[in-house]
């Protein structure tokens, strides 16, 4: 079976829009929320496929972004329903409950680590970039942990959801609707980017470094733009993750997750455009359904992944369209 | 006589007890084709490798239109003018024929800092790739993935990747490798009117398109210019035929 490409993309979306509008409709509120989650997931996963996908870097550390695009939200709400002030040293800030603060935080936050990690890190490739990112991931999960003024351990609860102007985010369906047309804007730049000159330079460095250099551009400072743009994107989807569940805590760093997002992107396909959305809808779903089935459902998960790693290539997108993924 | 374009002087590079390149110093003069050739392992991928950048010399300095660029990496001496082929095909494989060259329009035009409009919709890159394709005549592959393309098609790609770069010199590494006569012959003639266009350093081993092509040929043995000479120079030496042509020539 054949299916043209942007045929499957219009397919996904409406699915998951179609999803939560029918749960509206029998007043399935739990529906809505775990459609809520995949297009989390998903938003998370897009920024991941760009370094991986196109770029071809394997980060084993983007739950990192994740984290810090979490406990951006989490601190601030913090400060702001406890109406104490964030003492960063040199000046002393307010909290804040307002989803866009947060969001620009969040991603300002992720950015910018992105960029010292980039610089440390993409200079190693393969393996040693693997263990790099992933190293970079477990200090700040074990920072989090010992971080006793925001929960260690055991996390911080966030009492109210935060705010949107205009909306009441505590209604799922809206805090669904912020979602996906935050995940939709999030796809928009992606289809942008990847087509454009940066996001062409950048494909054809993950094929060939040194045809990119002998065009006069340099692989490494396009890798650098890209890791800090995936990790942007990936600190925002952190940030709507603990708004959802009103909660953050150190898990949301955890090597697992890390590992969650990287076969998000294989299920789907990699370097895919909807590939990370499709992988985040089966993902949520497979958890949703064989979970309750069976605390191991994650054999089936695996199970799923050996079928695509060995015979599509291209991920469930490959499948439909007849086309492979790209090679990483 | 004109000052040459591109210049080595006393190029040297070692690995362990093995000297690849041994105070090397040619030049490459405006609108001549200067041929290196060699025996395998005489150490050609070593010199080409520290005049592009990709390699450091340990000693010696290169010149480029004056200037020095030793210091450089390889992606700021494309920058300044160095076009590149490769010995065995540096291509983007996934893609296309028209995105491969766009890419080296992207290299020679704005810069890779644009994030919006598609690059292949841009008429400004577009163009400057078409125009390269139509040179080499892979106009009516333009759409077709590299991977699909044959091996003497990926190395005319990778002659108009380079020429969308409009280079001061062009450095190209056995171009003709695998192209069968047909293919040679053809790419030949493309060189010759090529040169007026930019100087060509290239290494070959098809010895009938080098004494067809080079101006001058130098002959490196075991990381030594041991002879630059004109054609018949070089067929007639004895050192060159002791060394390297044998019978051949």
């Amino acid at each position: 079976m054949r299916m043209n490409e942007t045929w499957v993309n219009a397919l996904v979306l409406l699915g998951l829009v179609a999803v939560p509008g029918w749960a509206l409709m029998v007043d399935e509120p739990f529906t809505i929320t775990l459609a809520t989650r995949a297009a989390i997931l998903a938003l998370a996963a897009v920024g991941l496929n760009i370094v991986l996908g196109i770029g071809g870097l394997v980060s084993f550390g983007h739950a990192l972004f994740f984290g810090l695009g979490g406990y951006a939200m989490g601190i601030l709400a913090f400060h702001a329903q406890t109406y104490s002030a964030l003492d960063l040293g040199f000046i002393q800030i307010e909290g804040s409950t307002s989803m866009p603060v947060i969001w620009l935080v969040a991603m300002g936050v992720s950015a910018l680590v992105a960029a010292v990690i980039g610089i440390l890190t993409l200079r190693t490739s393969g393996v040693y970039f693997i263990m790099i990112t992933l190293a970079f991931a477990q200090m700040f999960y074990y920072f989090a942990i010992s971080w006793a003024q925001y929960g260690g351990e055991d996390g911080l609860s966030i009492y109210v959801r935060n705010g949107f102007p205009g909306l009441n985010t505590l209604a799922p369906i809206q805090f669904f609707g912020i979602c996906f047309v935050v995940l939709c804007l999030v796809l928009l730049l992606n289809a942008r980017v990847q087509a454009s000159p940066f996001g062409l330079a950048l494909n054809a460095a993950r094929q060939s470094a040194t045809r990119v250099e002998a065009v006069g551009l340099d692989p490494i400072k396009l890798r650098l733009v890209a890791f800090v743009l995936s990790g942007a994107i990936t600190g925002l989807a952190g940030a709507l993750f603990a708004d959802l569940n009103r909660f953050v805590s150190p898990s949301m760093f955890s090597w697992t997750l890390s590992g969650e997002l990287i076969v998000l992107i294989i299920i789907g396909g990699v370097g895919r455009l909807m590939g990370p959305v499709i992988g985040a809808c089966i993902f949520v779903g497979l958890e949703h359904f064989l979970g309750g089935l069976t605390d191991f459902w994650h054999i089936y998960l695996g199970a799923i992944l050996l079928c695509i790693v060995l015979f599509g290539r291209g991920g469930v997108i490959g499948l439909l369209t007849g086309k492979e993924g790209a090679h990483v | 006589m004109s000052d040459p374009v591109l210049a080595t002087h006393q190029l040297s590079k070692r690995f362990g007890a093995l000297c690849a390149t041994d105070d090397v110093s040619i030049d490459l003069r405006p609108g001549e084709i200067h041929a290196i050739i060699g025996p395998n392992g005489a150490g050609k991928s070593t010199l080409i490798k520290q005049i592009c950048g990709g390699l450091r010399p340990d000693a010696g300095k290169i010149m480029f239109l004056g200037r020095d660029v030793s210091g450089l990496d390889a992606s700021a001496r494309a920058r300044a003018g160095l076009g590149r082929s490769f010995q065995v095909s540096e291509l983007a494989m996934e893609d296309t024929v028209l995105e491969n060259a766009v890419l080296g329009a992207i290299g020679a035009g704005a810069g890779p800092w644009r994030f919006w409009r598609a690059a292949t919709r841009t008429a400004a890159l577009v163009e400057r790739a078409e125009a390269a394709l139509a040179r080499v005549g892979l106009t009516a592959q333009r759409d077709q993935v590299v991977a699909s393309l044959s091996h003497g098609q990926r190395r005319q790609l990778e002659v108009a990747v380079a020429l969308t770069l409009s280079p001061k010199a062009f450095i190209m590494d056995e171009p003709m490798a695998g192209l069968g006569a047909e293919g040679s012959k053809a790419l030949t003639g493309f060189l010759d009117g090529l040169r007026s266009q930019a100087p060509i350093l290239l290494v070959e081993h098809d010895m009938d398109a080098v004494f067809a092509l080079a101006d001058r040929i130098s002959v490196l043995v075991y990381g030594k210019i041991i002879a630059t000479g004109s054609a018949d120079d070089i067929r007639t030496s004895a050192v060159v035929r002791d060394a390297y042509l044998g019978d051949a020539a």
